[in-house]
């Protein structure tokens, strides 16, 4: 059991301080047993959307529908951005804006301060783990407290969220009894999920009640008329705010939708591709301010604007944070989402993740097969399979890949140009295979052959079987 | 009808036999196959970690040595998607390959017909596990990925249904990928070969006898998986299928038994 203040399951870094996701999965499938298990989980999720998007007529169209729009709402960002500041000013919400992480933190903070708060209650906002606001918060006397049960299991073993929907998706219910039992005084032993989940609602009722102020994401801020969407499935979202007298609201600038009417494609989406559900629980549309409470809309940049101006990576900002693509990602199941490093993991993860620090993330467009599910499952058709592809060839011209590898690839690249060459780089390999003990040709194999029996060599080509038999003697 | 055969360099090298295979299936077809000297590689490997530029070579070798031909028959999934994708940044040439160019069982379904292929007479007593590469599923609709909601068609199976005495084992997950992914494979060793064991315990589960693909760099990763662990499940291509090689082996290895 991990105290508060010892280190939090970090990512595997290598000596320049970079992620190294190949050495965090490692790791991760190291467990077979529990690997075994978080493939199972996330699997069924994946089964669970499939079964959910097959009771939707033309579910295809909906995507194309849902990809258009966002297209286009990207297309004119500025424009919806500042509609939806005015529509919502208008309504009496305060509207911030943020360039980066530092000023959305200093915003919050802000607001808080000027009220005099000091207990936070949170719903589920990956935009705030992305900010770092916790820590920030809690390091200037703010109590903050996350009310989605996952964030709670994961904050209150300090760690960070493994996933993005289910944030402790990586834990069983076993490590979760054992969490609540330290921190909440269950029953030893106890891991009966009704039981804990009973647990964390009495808990957590103490600190709705006793809140000074909510702060919740946003699903879809509707520019036509300035009003934000929260969807949630355990209306932590809605006790919050309509408890505490502010009620803050942080969103990234690409959750914009044009029209209410935009609504009717997206929440359709959202539900059935993150977990299933032909809907969550709630989505509570909120125009307003309760009388009495203050509503604050924090509109965050945070290196936003620069992916939008990425001709091959614009596209990334349609996402609208269903999971879908974490969820079928073989290689996501098996590495889990610490090995990632990043806020958001998985496909999506390796194509935003990299517009922050290249140099620093540079191995997780490679943390992929290129099998393409990740783009197939996507409610808003983001090309990712495309996406991780074009970072590879960046993280390779900015020369974040090992010199060894990049003289091989480089190598490996004007050998299969020249058959001529080929075929003798191919003879010396075949030779030396023929004559090297099977276990030691596996060693000096490297990677392949310390997971793989190596490949037969056969003793001629196709090309010279062909020679051979179909153009007879040369 | 001007058509080529292209082997993969890996085809080529390591897997000669699907390739005589495929040239022999063609040619009972009644097609004439071409099989020219030049490209020995479309470039995909180095591309698709991240050297594109290292693969360039190599794919204007491809579209040079088959520029004049009305069908490219590629051995690979993988690599008929990216002569397809990447092809056309290299100008009107490269266009008119990559839209000439196809893979094997595609070419069959879609410009020979089933009912061509069924005259081949083919003959497997085996219960087959299809693996279709994630390239060729997606990226040249060789048959409905399970993401999308639309009406299932799968074109590697209708031109595998010809095949007397062969059926399919239901897999549990019947297009997750196999974990090769070509560099992954080395620089996600790890988890490629995980990958690898769970497609083999799916395949195994379904009772098959055997794995018959469209895409043998999944199929070199497999059978270096499987034999690690002791295993001897045969790998075939579709092509070693038609051509009844696949038939010859299997009879070999059950002692002349049948």
């Amino acid at each position: 059991m991990r105290d508060r203040g010892e280190p939090r399951p970090l990512p595997v870094l290598d000596a320049t301080g970079a992620v190294d996701h190949a050495a965090g999965a490692e790791r991760f499938v190291a467990n077979e047993a529990r690997t075994t298990w978080h493939d199972a989980s996330l699997w069924f999720v994946r089964e669970k959307r499939d079964r959910a998007a097959s009771t939707v007529e033309d579910w295809e169209a909906l995507r194309d529908a849902a990809s258009a729009i966002k297209t286009h709402t990207l297309s004119r960002l500025d424009e919806y951005l500042a509609q939806f500041e005015q529509r919502a000013t208008a309504r009496g919400i305060t509207v911030h804006w943020a360039r980066d992480a530092a000023e959305h933190n200093e915003i919050v903070l802000g607001i808080l301060s000027a009220r005099g708060a000091r207990r936070l209650v949170k719903s589920k906002s990956m935009l705030t783990e992305e900010c770092g606001l916790n820590d920030y918060l809690i390091g200037r006397g703010i109590d903050v407290v996350d009310t989605d049960l996952g964030e709670r299991i994961v904050q209150l073993r300090n760690e960070p969220p493994s996933h993005i929907v289910m944030p402790a998706i990586h834990l069983k219910k076993e490590e979760i009894g054992e969490t609540f039992h330290e921190h909440l005084g269950t029953p030893a032993g106890d891991d009966d999920p009704d039981a804990l989940t009973a647990a964390a609602r009495v808990h957590l009722r103490a600190r709705f009640l006793a809140a000074d102020a909510a702060l919740t994401g946003v699903n879809f801020a509707i520019a036509e008329t300035g009003g934000i969407v929260v969807c949630t499935n355990e209306g932590n979202a809605d006790l919050g705010t309509a408890l505490a007298p502010v009620h803050i609201a942080s969103m990234g600038i690409e959750k914009l939708v044009p029209r209410a009417a935009d609504l009717g494609v997206f929440l359709r989406l959202l539900a059935r591709s993150a977990t299933g559900q032909a809907s969550t629980v709630y989505a509570s549309h909120m125009h307003a301010a309760r009388p009495g409470q203050a509503l604050h809309v924090v509109l965050v940049d945070n290196g936003r604007s620069a992916q939008l101006g990425r001709a091959d990576f614009w596209g990334s900002l349609k996402c609208i944070r269903c999971a879908a693509c974490i969820n079928t990602c073989p290689v996501y199941r098996r590495s889990g989402g610490y090995s990632y490093g990043s806020t958001v993991p998985g496909p999506i993860g390796s194509v935003l993740t990299p517009g922050f620090d290249l140099q620093k993330y540079a191995s997780l467009p490679f943390a992929s097969t290129l099998c393409g599910s990740c783009a197939a499952v996507c409610p808003v058709r983001v090309d990712l399979d495309v996406q991780l592809y074009k970072w590879r060839q960046l993280a390779v011209d900015a020369g974040y890949v090992s010199p060894v590898k990049g003289w091989l690839m480089r190598r490996l690249g004007a050998v299969l140009a020249d058959p001529a060459l080929l075929q003798l780089t191919v003879g010396i390999a075949g030779a030396i295979l023929r004559v090297v003990p099977r276990p030691l040709a596996r060693r000096l194999a490297g990677a392949w052959g310390r997971w793989r029996e190596l490949p037969e060599m056969p003793a001629q080509s196709f090309r010279a079987w062909y020679r051979a038999n179909r153009r007879g003697p040369d | 009808m001007r058509v080529a055969l292209f082997a993969p360099c890996f085809v080529d090298h390591l897997v000669p036999s699907a390739a005589i295979a495929a040239l022999r299936v063609l040619e009972r077809l009644g097609i004439v196959v071409d099989v020219p000297d030049g490209a020995a590689c479309c470039g995909q490997p180095v591309a698709n970690a991240g050297f594109a530029s290292a693969g360039a070579a190599a794919l204007e070798r491809f579209a040079d040595t088959f520029a004049s031909y009305d069908h490219v028959v590629v051995l690979s999934g993988s690599c008929a998607v990216h002569v397809r994708g990447h092809a056309t940044g290299i100008g009107d040439a490269g266009i008119r390959v990559a839209q000439r160019t196809t893979e094997f069982c595609a070419f069959l379904h879609d410009v020979v017909g089933v009912e061509r292929v069924r005259m081949l007479g083919a003959t497997l007593r085996a219960r087959v596990a299809l693996h279709i590469g994630c390239h060729a599923l997606r990226g040249l609709d060789l048959a409905r990925p399970s993401e999308l909601q639309l009406r299932p068609s799968n074109k590697v199976r209708a031109v595998l249904a010809t095949v007397e005495g062969l059926s399919f084992a239901a897999l549990a997950r019947p297009d997750e990928c196999c974990g090769f992914g070509g560099s992954f494979s080395i620089g996600e060793g790890a988890v490629s070969a995980r990958m690898g064991r769970d497609r083999l315990a799916d395949v195994q589960a379904g009772g098959a006898t055997a794995l018959v693909t469209t895409d043998l760099s999944c199929a070199i990763h497999l059978r270096g998986v499987d034999r690690a662990a002791g295993g001897a499940l045969p790998m075939w291509h579709v092509a070693e299928v038609l051509a009844g090689m696949a038939a010859c082996d299997a009879l070999d290895a059950s002692g002349g038994e049948r």
